[in-house]
């Protein structure tokens, strides 16, 4: 099941640079919250705080609050591959394992939490291939074929499905479907949708009308500060702030 | 600003539902000028322009349509391309009322003329106020104004109550000007929807700026 979010007082920089200078928000379980904003606000930097990869960055560094369900996720002693593990991670370009069959793809984030008996792996690997909708297109194939064989959709739908197979509680996907033609768009459109009964999802995203149609919940980011955050459908009719109306409609970014 | 393409649409949007609007205001005009000078050219004139509103109508709606479909407008512009849709229908049907309002003067030039104790063109002016206030409203994209043409409805509806009872108790006494009696009725029920549809206009303004749909509950006083 999806857990909650809770963000407070979020400050994050590169070097000498604050990217964020003090987010605040609460993401409801199970929901789907999309981040929209132009580029360089702070949007990426946000949800790569909220699963520690910011802190991968040489110089890079945070301060404030995330708690992933009952999760400090900054607290002292809490280890950074176990957040990885309760908040998997999508990105803009399809990142599958070159070299890996499509089965092993999805198996390996298991393998390294130790699960080995096969019957057990077959059977996560083919509930995660059918969560992320795509077990009928390669079930066929799977030790077959590489993951880097598959069309640019479908590796990003093997990339949804290892980052579920460690059955996390919150999904972040950063830009997931800006590299893929409007078919795969809308496959992965339907099957974030269909996750949040399972997890709780944020997307970050430049297409708008995309985080119209997915997301219950968005939040407009500018310069590092988040200025709005509310219900979409509420967003994108009647915004409360101005300069979200702006970017929106257009008259800037 | 970026999107001007789109800016420029939504400009011309405004501009033709503009020019549809003063269509529409130049046809009741028209046609109460027709009813108070028994003139039977204005009633052609009426006649004449429905059929250009019309094209309008449709010109004005593919035009929102294409936006819609190829620009995606979000928030203040998605309210705008709905609130002009609207007041478009609504303008096409104040081009309506006129018409009937020129048929009913067609009819009543067959008849001797009867100088009945109703005053249609002050009614007429008021529901035009109406309208005009509406576009108005609709122009500058103030919603108090719009709210103002709302209280203004309930004026015209009395007055259309004033009219039909005069014309009722005229039948009762002198049934033979029930004929110009009847077209005095239906005139004014002409210009009480003329009144209605400035109504609409407001509201639609309102939605438009404030995001607040106000129909069916302004005031508690509006009888619509």
């Amino acid at each position: 099941m999806g857990v909650g979010i809770e963000v407070r007082d979020l400050r994050a920089w590169f070097g000498a640079s604050e990217a964020l200078h003090g987010i605040s928000m609460e993401v409801k379980p199970n929901s789907v919250t999309a981040i929209i904003g132009p580029s360089g606000c702070g949007k990426s930097t946000f949800v790569r705080c909220l699963n520690r990869m910011h802190e991968t960055i040489p110089g890079a560094r945070v301060e404030g609050t995330v708690k992933i369900g009952s999760i400090d996720v900054y607290g002292n002693g809490t280890p950074a591959v176990d957040v990885r593990r309760r908040v998997g991670m999508v990105f803009q370009k399809p990142n599958p394992f070159p070299t890996m069959s499509i089965y092993d793809n999805v198996a390996a984030g298991l393998k390294l939490n130790g699960i080995r008996n096969r019957r057990d792996l077959d059977e996560i690997v083919e509930r995660s291939l059918r969560m992320a909708a795509l077990w009928d297109e390669v079930k066929d194939a799977l030790r077959k074929q590489s993951g880097a064989s598959l069309s640019g959709g479908q590796q990003q739908r093997l990339c949804i499905a290892r980052a579920l197979a460690v059955q996390p509680e919150v999904l972040l996907m950063d830009e997931p479907a800006s590299a893929l033609d409007p078919i795969s768009t809308a496959k992965i459109e339907d099957l974030i949708y269909q996750l949040k009964e399972r997890f709780t999802v944020v997307i970050v995203t430049h297409n708008m009308q995309q985080a119209a149609r997915v997301a219950e919940w968005t939040g407009f980011f500018l310069l590092g500060d988040l200025i709005e955050f509310d219900k979409t459908q509420k967003i994108f009719t009647l915004p409360s702030d101005k300069r979200t109306e702006d970017y929106i409609t257009g008259r800037f970014g | 600003m970026t999107r001007t393409r789109f800016h420029e649409g939504l400009d011309q949007l405004k501009d033709r539902l503009l020019r549809m609007a003063g269509m529409a205001e130049q046809s009741i005009t028209r046609a109460i000028a027709a009813y108070r000078d028994r003139d039977r050219s204005q009633c052609k004139l009426v006649f004449e322009s429905e059929a250009v509103i019309n094209a309008n109508e449709r010109d004005i709606d593919e035009l929102a349509l294409d936006l819609l479909a190829m620009q995606q407008p979000m928030a203040i512009d998605l309210r705008f391309i709905l609130a002009v849709i609207k007041i478009n229908a609504d303008l096409e049907r104040v081009g309506d009322q006129a018409v009937n309002i020129a048929e009913r003067v067609q009819q009543l030039l067959t008849v001797p003329n009867v100088d009945l104790p109703v005053d249609i063109p002050l009614m007429a002016a008021t529901s035009g106020a109406m309208i005009r206030q509406a576009l108005e409203a609709f122009v500058l994209g103030d919603a108090q104004l719009a709210e103002r043409v709302l209280t203004m409805d309930d004026i015209v509806d009395d007055m259309n109550r004033d009219i039909a009872r005069a014309m009722i108790a005229l039948m009762k006494k002198s049934p033979e000007y029930t004929e110009q009696a009847m077209d005095a009725i239906i005139i004014a029920r002409n210009l009480e929807r003329v009144g209605d549809h400035a109504t609409n206009i407001a509201e639609d303004v309102i939605f438009w700026v404030r995001g607040a749909d106000v129909r069916h509950h302004f005031g508690g006083t509006n009888s619509r």
